[in-house]
């Protein structure tokens, strides 16, 4: 590498920024410096060898999220890269290519969570990309006829669907005289798969060899719908539907955050608190579903630990329509602040939601009765499903399970935003890397998001009546600058929930991406289970706590 | 210890008597004398007729098929689940596998690729069978509507008996669907089929245009095949 920045003082002197581009040197072609992080424009065939010198020279280990898009005269692919140590160091790195040969070096051997990002930039924008191992389709159908995201596409147009992989489900394989494998399908529609996904399994005995999930079964166009809508109001109602298990609160808060880099839009401190409040609540109603249908998958435990899950979700449920007026779909955070204020009369309210948290401590002690210490549940958890950390972060795993894998990170500590700089919480981390320790986690996350809960419902109840500003002042049609391109995440149920946006100067974002931890986590299942048992599968299948909504987006 | 029956209630029948008489009451045993039977008189039978008596029979227990799309399908665990307990109006307790099913609950989006597999799962249940449409998506597609690869409702797929609105529909509302189906079954009622619904096709039987022309090459003569058209979908 001829470009190595030497180590002398004016290196140390330099800023982070530049011993970057010194670090890219030649390479880059221009700037193009995101609002989050600066960007370099680099040659498609460059990828591979700049993100190696980033990942090893530099330290950036996550490949976060690699958007796809076509303007009127090039497409382009942006590696978003991130650090796990420390998150708000981000670079991006931009490679345009040209819109009658849109091909460009594959950045899968340097991180395996390329892999299945650049499928779906093929997928949906038409990029293809020289090098990747396995060029399909991932999200739509095998069949289907042209790249939906980019310009030329006609949605009028009839298209023809395949039933085929449906034909035998239960196959013998004889390879050769060797092996006696069978192919199995689980899914698309089956009591555990969590929703719609089809796994397709190939085993040996009782031994899985091959795991290939496929997904797009519930691909319901959302990057799409948020990019027909205006930014102040009719993207809002589209998060919620993301993480559709009571995650609402922390998807919109995705959204907010990032309209909220775009175009310089301040929070009153107040809506922060309610804010943070509203998500920790959804935390836990994601975390008691995530719990219950564990429970249910790995021992059938569709009587206690299920309906327990679910009676404390109605719990939350319940707060939370209080507070936002819907059960599940709440829209209810606005650009620069939350929808209202707390509901009057605001004693009940807090009366309300500090039973729930003085009876939480004993319902946990009950879940820790049935779950943690059940024999059962030990053995089939305790080391099954192991994902080294190195893996993890390879494949861009985040959340509960990296978490689970002894990998320290959470965006509300290491990228602070809302009001969790100002509070007093800890984030959990277990280094059991088995399908047990992300229980654990998520166990821990229920006890951590009361705490946060109690501190702020302490805070709303003393807040000034004066000083109770729920929005800033957002002008009624948004429109941010032209080309202002930004990626910013939050820490959502399942993992860093990231947007990228592009302005076009309209009211309606140029280009709407949706980094979805989900996506992510579901790539580590081949590594997770591949030489295990096949109701080990199942187990480390309930334990990424995949939602489908997210996934396939 | 506390827990073990005490041997005077071993040896004596007084504990299973004591309930029965405090059941019972004085008098004659009135338990199976439930208001119905005072209306109809002393006789002890009705007269009906076999399909009614059929179509009661139906309606009053279903078994409902454990099918779980999107967003819906949350609440419709919830109706489920401890709370709501559908169960209570003979309809709770999902089945894993559509043979043993006679209702399936549409609980979200339908996209292209499960089209067809819905289309198969709703095909593999026993006659008669029931659909309710849980959520505006079943209804037209809902706020996806709009999207390239959103099947604009379920009734484009399979005939829907009731559809419950909302997005999502409160376990309430949910409830109230499966009580006017067992209604409507009761009654003896079906509903009329409004759209031509998509069908699986065998490859080679679709019209030979400009599209199944170019996939001529990637998909077998005898594989099943859903064709959407999208521009007369509404
Ligand atoms: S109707 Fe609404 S809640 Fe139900 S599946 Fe559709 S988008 Fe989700």
């Amino acid at each position: 590498m001829s470009t190595e920045p030497e180590l002398d003082a004016d290196v140390a002197e330099m800023s982070f920024e530049d011993r970057l581009e010194a670090l890219v040197g030649t390479r880059v072609l221009e700037r193009d410096d995101h609002k989050n992080a600066p960007g370099f424009v680099i040659r498609p065939d460059d990828v591979q060898d700049v993100l190696f010198d980033l990942r090893d020279e530099a330290g950036f280990d996550h490949l976060s999220c690699v958007t796809a898009q076509q303007y009127d005269d090039r497409y382009e692919s942006i590696y978003h890269l991130k650090q796990y140590d420390d998150p708000t160091r981000e670079v991006s790195v931009v490679v345009p290519t040209s819109t009658d040969n849109p091909v460009s070096q594959t950045a899968e051997p340097v991180f395996r969570s390329a892999d299945w990002a650049e499928r779906e930039n093929f997928d949906l924008v038409g990029i293809d990309y020289e090098g990747h191992p396995d060029p399909r389709r991932i999200l739509l159908p095998e069949t289907w006829q042209g790249h939906p995201l980019s310009q030329d596409y006609n949605q009028e147009k009839p298209q023809v669907v395949t039933l085929s992989e449906h034909a035998n489900p239960l196959q013998a394989d004889h390879k050769d005289t060797e092996t006696d494998t069978m192919f199995l399908n689980i899914g698309p529609h089956h009591p555990a798969t969590h929703g719609v996904l089809h796994v397709k399994t190939v085993l040996d005995g009782e031994t899985v060899v091959d795991v290939d999930p496929d997904i797009g079964y519930l691909h319901r166009c959302e990057e799409q719908m948020c990019e027909q809508g205006t930014y102040r109001h009719q993207i809002m109602p589209y998060p919620d539907r993301w993480d559709y298990v009571s995650a609402g609160l922390l998807n919109e808060w995705a959204y907010a955050r990032a309209v909220e880099d775009l175009a310089d839009i301040e929070v009153p401190e107040y809506a922060q608190v309610i804010r943070t409040m509203g998500a920790e609540l959804c935390r836990i109603a994601a975390h008691m579903l995530a719990l219950g249908t564990f429970a249910l998958d790995v021992f059938g435990d569709f009587t206690a630990v299920f309906q327990y899950a679910f009676r404390d979700r109605e719990v939350v449920q319940d707060i939370l329509e209080d507070l936002t007026g819907q059960r599940l779909m709440f829209n209810y955070f606005r650009l620069g602040g939350v929808a209202w204020d707390l509901p009057e009369p605001r004693e009940e309210f807090f009366e309300k939601t500090r039973d729930f948290l003085d009876d939480l401590p004993h319902k946990v002690s009950e879940y820790e009765d049935l779950i943690v210490t059940n024999e059962i549940f030990q053995i089939r958890c305790v080391d099954t499903g192991i994902l080294e950390p190195e893996v993890a972060k390879s494949y861009g795993a985040t959340g509960p399970t990296a978490r689970g894998s002894g990998i320290d990170m959470d965006l509300r500590r290491d990228d602070p935003y809302g009001y969790y700089e100002n509070l007093d919480w800890d984030v959990i981390t277990e280094d059991g890397m088995d399908n047990y320790s992300r229980v654990l986690v998520r166990m821990g996350e229920v006890e951590e998001s009361a705490k946060i809960i109690e501190q702020c419902v302490d805070l709303l109840e003393d807040w000034p009546e004066d000083d109770r500003e729920i929005q800033s002042n957002v002008p009624r049609t948004l429109k941010p600058e032209a080309d202002t391109e930004t990626y910013r995440a939050v820490e959502a149920a399942k993992g860093e929930l990231g947007i990228y946006l592009r302005s076009d100067g309209t009211d309606k974002p140029g280009r709407f991406k949706i980094r979805s931890p989900c996506f992510h986590n579901l790539s580590t299942l081949a590594e997770m289970t591949e030489g295990e048992y096949i109701p080990d599968l199942i187990a480390s299948l309930g334990s990424l706590d995949i939602v489908l909504g997210e996934v396939d987006r | 210890m506390s827990n073990e029956p005490t041997q005077q209630i071993y040896d004596s029948t007084a504990p299973s008597t004591e309930t029965q008489e405090d059941r019972m009451g004085p008098g004659v045993d009135a338990r199976m004398n439930s208001k119905l039977r005072e209306a109809f008189g002393s006789s002890p039978f009705i007269l009906t007729k076999f399909d009614q008596f059929m179509n009661w029979v139906r309606g009053s227990s279903m078994f409902m098929l454990q099918f779980g799309i999107a967003c819906c399908s949350i609440e419709m665990i919830h109706t489920y689940a401890i709370k709501h307990d559908l169960d209570r109006f003979g309809a709770g307790v999902p089945r894993a596998s559509p043979r043993q099913a006679d209702v399936i609950i549409v609980p979200g989006t339908i996209v292209s690729k499960f089209g067809p597999r819905m289309k198969r799962v709703y095909d593999q249940m026993p006659e008669p069978k029931f659909v309710i449409g849980m959520g505006s998506c079943t209804i037209s597609g809902g706020p996806f509507q709009e999207g390239y690869n959103v099947v604009k409702g379920a009734e484009e797929i399979i005939p829907v008996d009731i559809h419950v609105p909302g997005c999502p529909p409160r376990p309430e509302a949910l409830i109230y669907g499966v009580a006017k189906l067992q209604e409507r079954v009761a009654n003896g009622e079906s509903s009329p089929v409004v759209v031509k619904p998509y069908e699986l096709e065998q490859f080679g039987d679709l019209e030979r245009d400009e599209l199944v022309q170019k996939l001529a090459d990637q998909i077998d003569e005898e594989d099943l095949v859903m064709r959407y058209n999208w521009a007369d979908s509404p």
